[in-house]
């Protein structure tokens, strides 16, 4: 088995799944002859020619729409985004049409459009190149809302999203693009939508979170676990729909959660999750549950930007805070 | 019934200085020679500025950095016929304007190293700060041009742009906000022919750029944007016929991105380099110096002089950025709105204390 970067793992995803069904197509500002400005469809326009691999002219809008209506029309999409930043003009498309169309037309269409966006900090990359708006895709009914948090994660999971019937939201974690590596089978696998991933298992503690964060998180456990607090991680790799039964069962079992996230803490995903754990397991808990998330500011450019993201450091401070209350 | 042509447009071209410095003097805006050669100078120091920027991002000294490499004259031309009350919307890649306004280098340089005091525009300078969303600038700058029109305020807005810019609704929308509202706007494209990757040709599939300003019902024209006159008479001309209530108009610089898209690209995976070695014959800074040498403006110890200077003024902006105390981080928290909300400030008073005991950790 060949050791993958996220990269890497995504570009093979997209080459076995444009083999295999010829519907699927590639559209999108630079993914042609450049390859992607991540080098995530590197090659893929020498294999599949221009009718599949389209450089765009640079309209975010006509991107997302002209990919909803291909998908209405039969073929299967997938629209790369270029940078988080940048899908504010893609918005009205994606939440006006691609979430709305099945219910719409009460099932006479449908859409099963896929848009890849890398978004998140941590690269030192300049203005609006480094948000997390997850939220405003969970917000959105009819669409999903898919994030990996490493390479094997990613292929199967882009596979089951590519072969969904509805819109999906397929956001990459630019920071750790590169940063992993790990084997990835070369025969197509999936990894289905909808379902948490528990990435350790443990007793003392619940520790929530998806994509880039799975990193720092997986350091505050280590260090926890030195101290004597074995904590079960929880990746949640689909963020609409949200595996509730996944974090229930464990918060039942462990008493305790910390929830961890870049994008601002105000209606953030964590703010969901805090939610159905009141809903469901109130008098499980030992202590409230607390989240380390980004702040309701701006993202900051570069020279600020770690003072910003959660870090291993905050996300103890969290599990102490909630096994000191 | 006949059928009747109701409307027709023709797109005019100006080229005023050619690539030999030949100048067509019935043409040539009425600048006297110290004016000339100060286009001449700011050419150069935007030109030293980028080469600066450029060794200095592959030093480790500066993020990401998008090169002006070529494109000196249409952003100097233009700049340089605005007036100090005139407001000013740059994209991304026009620092050459933003010196000839004002704007200290040593901003510039700071916003490409990731410090949002770059963005800080010095108080009496009518500039936005540098917009990387393609053409979300434009209705906003249509909006300003609007706002003076309402207070009856003479002034004109500059807004600059790429011809990738010419893709995006907010551009399309802008425009027509502009044609319909007859705003006192002056739309500057840079058509350097490359978004990234993507050739014009993919962006459009009309011969000109100008030619849509038609269609939002005022004129567009095409100049030669290494031509630093043919840019200063266009855009003067406009401007002065937005601050007398004439209207936008939408002037399409043709020139050329010499380097990559920024230093985060290869261009050599997209284009050829024929290309790239044909436009360098077109260079803006050689045909004005040309041009000052047939008239004795230009010697040896003028440009031995110029360039030193230019080199000064570069290393010191350098010296500057590098030498102030990093960004405060609650910086981050300070400028979110006018007065930190409560919810807000219990972050941040959380930020400080966790910071404080991270800051002893390391
Ligand atoms: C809305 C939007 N989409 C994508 C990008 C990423 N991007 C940055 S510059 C660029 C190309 C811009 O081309 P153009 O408008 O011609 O300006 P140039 O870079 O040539 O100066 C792209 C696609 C962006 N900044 N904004
Ligand atoms: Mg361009």
């Amino acid at each position: 088995m060949a050791k993958l970067t996220v990269v890497e793992a995504i570009n093979l995803a997209l080459k076995q799944e444009m083999e295999k069904d010829h519907r699927v197509l590639i559209l999108g500002e630079d993914v042609g002859k450049n390859g992607g400005v991540f080098r995530v469809t590197q090659g893929l326009l020498d294999i599949f020619g221009e009718a599949r691999v389209m450089d765009t002219p640079l309209s975010e809008s006509a991107i997302a729409g002209v990919a909803i209506g291909m998908a209405i029309y039969g073929l299967r999409p997938i629209a790369e985004i270029q940078f988080e930043g940048f899908v504010y003009a893609a918005m009205e498309q994606i939440a006006n049409h691609a979430g709305r169309i099945r219910t719409r037309s009460r099932g006479r269409y449908h859409c099963p459009l896929v848009v890849r966006l890398p978004y998140g900090g941590g690269i030192r990359a300049p203005e609006h190149h480094s948000d997390s708006n997850e939220t405003y895709f969970v917000h959105t009914p009819g669409i999903k809302v898919v994030v990996p948090s490493t390479p094997y994660e990613a292929k199967g999971l882009l596979i089951s999203a590519i072969r969904d019937p509805d819109p999906v939201i397929f956001m990459e974690p630019k920071k750790i693009y590169r940063s992993l590596r790990e084997e990835v089978p070369e025969d197509e696998y999936i990894v289905p939508l909808g379902e948490a991933r528990i990435v350790q298992e443990g007793t003392g503690i619940t520790l929530i979170t998806w994509g880039a964060m799975l990193q720092p998180t997986l350091q505050a456990a280590a260090l926890m676990e030195k101290n004597g607090t074995k904590a079960e991680i929880i990746d949640l790799r689909t963020l609409s729909p949200l595996d509730s039964e996944t974090i229930i069962a464990s918060v039942k079992k462990t008493h305790r959660a910390v929830v961890v996230h870049e994008a601002p803490a105000t209606c953030g995903v964590g703010a969901e999750i805090v939610a159905r754990i009141n809903e469901k397991a109130l008098v499980y808990l030992e202590a409230p549950v607390q989240r380390v998330t980004g702040f309701d500011t701006i993202m900051p450019l570069p020279k600020l930007e770690k003072y910003y993201l959660p870090d291993a450091g905050r996300v103890i401070e969290a599990a102490n805070r909630t096994v000191n209350f | 019934m006949p059928k009747q042509v109701i409307e027709t447009f023709s797109v005019e071209w100006l080229q005023i200085l050619d690539e030999d410095g030949n100048c067509d003097e019935e043409l040539r805006p009425s600048l006297d020679n110290e004016q000339v050669k100060k286009l001449y100078e700011s050419m150069v120091l935007a030109r030293t500025f980028d080469d600066k920027a450029f060794k200095l991002q592959r030093e480790g000294r500066l993020g990401t950095y998008a090169s002006i490499l070529g494109q000196e004259a249409a952003q100097v031309g233009s700049a340089y016929a605005l007036r100090p009350t005139d407001w000013m919307f740059p994209a991304f890649r026009e620092p050459g304007a933003s010196f000839v306004r004002g704007l200290p280098m040593r901003m510039i340089f700071q916003y490409w190293a990731g410090d949002e005091r770059g963005s800080q525009i010095p108080e009496g300078l009518n500039d936005f700060p540098i917009t990387i969303p393609v053409a979300t600038q434009i209705p906003i700058a249509v909006g300003v041009a609007l706002a003076a029109k309402a207070k009856g305020d003479a002034i004109a807005v500059m807004a600059y742009m790429g011809d990738g810019a010419t893709s995006k609704g907010d551009f399309h929308e802008g425009l027509n906000f502009a044609g319909v509202f007859a705003a006192p706007v002056v739309f500057v494209c840079q058509n350097n022919q490359w978004a990234i990757s993507v050739p014009l040709k993919r962006q459009t599939a009309s011969r000109t750029l100008a030619q849509k300003a038609f269609a939002y019902g005022f004129p567009g024209v095409q100049v030669d944007g290494n031509d630093v006159f043919a840019v200063y008479r266009a855009t003067s001309e406009a401007l002065m016929r937005a601050r007398e209530g004439g209207g936008p108009t939408f002037i399409e610089c043709l020139t050329y991105r010499l380097g990559d898209h920024t230093t985060a690209d290869d261009a050599s995976r997209y284009r050829s380099p024929e290309q790239v070695e044909q436009w360098k014959k077109k260079d803006p800074i050689e045909r004005l110096r040309k041009y000052l040498e047939k008239g004795g403006l230009w010697n040896k110890a003028y440009d031995q002089a110029v360039s030193s200077q230019a080199k000064e003024k570069v290393e010191s902006a350098v010296h500057e950025e590098e030498s102030l105390p990093p960004p405060d981080p609650l910086d981050m928290f300070r400028f979110t709105y006018q007065d930190l909300p409560a919810d807000l400030r219990e972050q941040m008073e959380g930020f400080v204390n966790t910071n404080g005991r991270r800051d002893q950790r390391e």
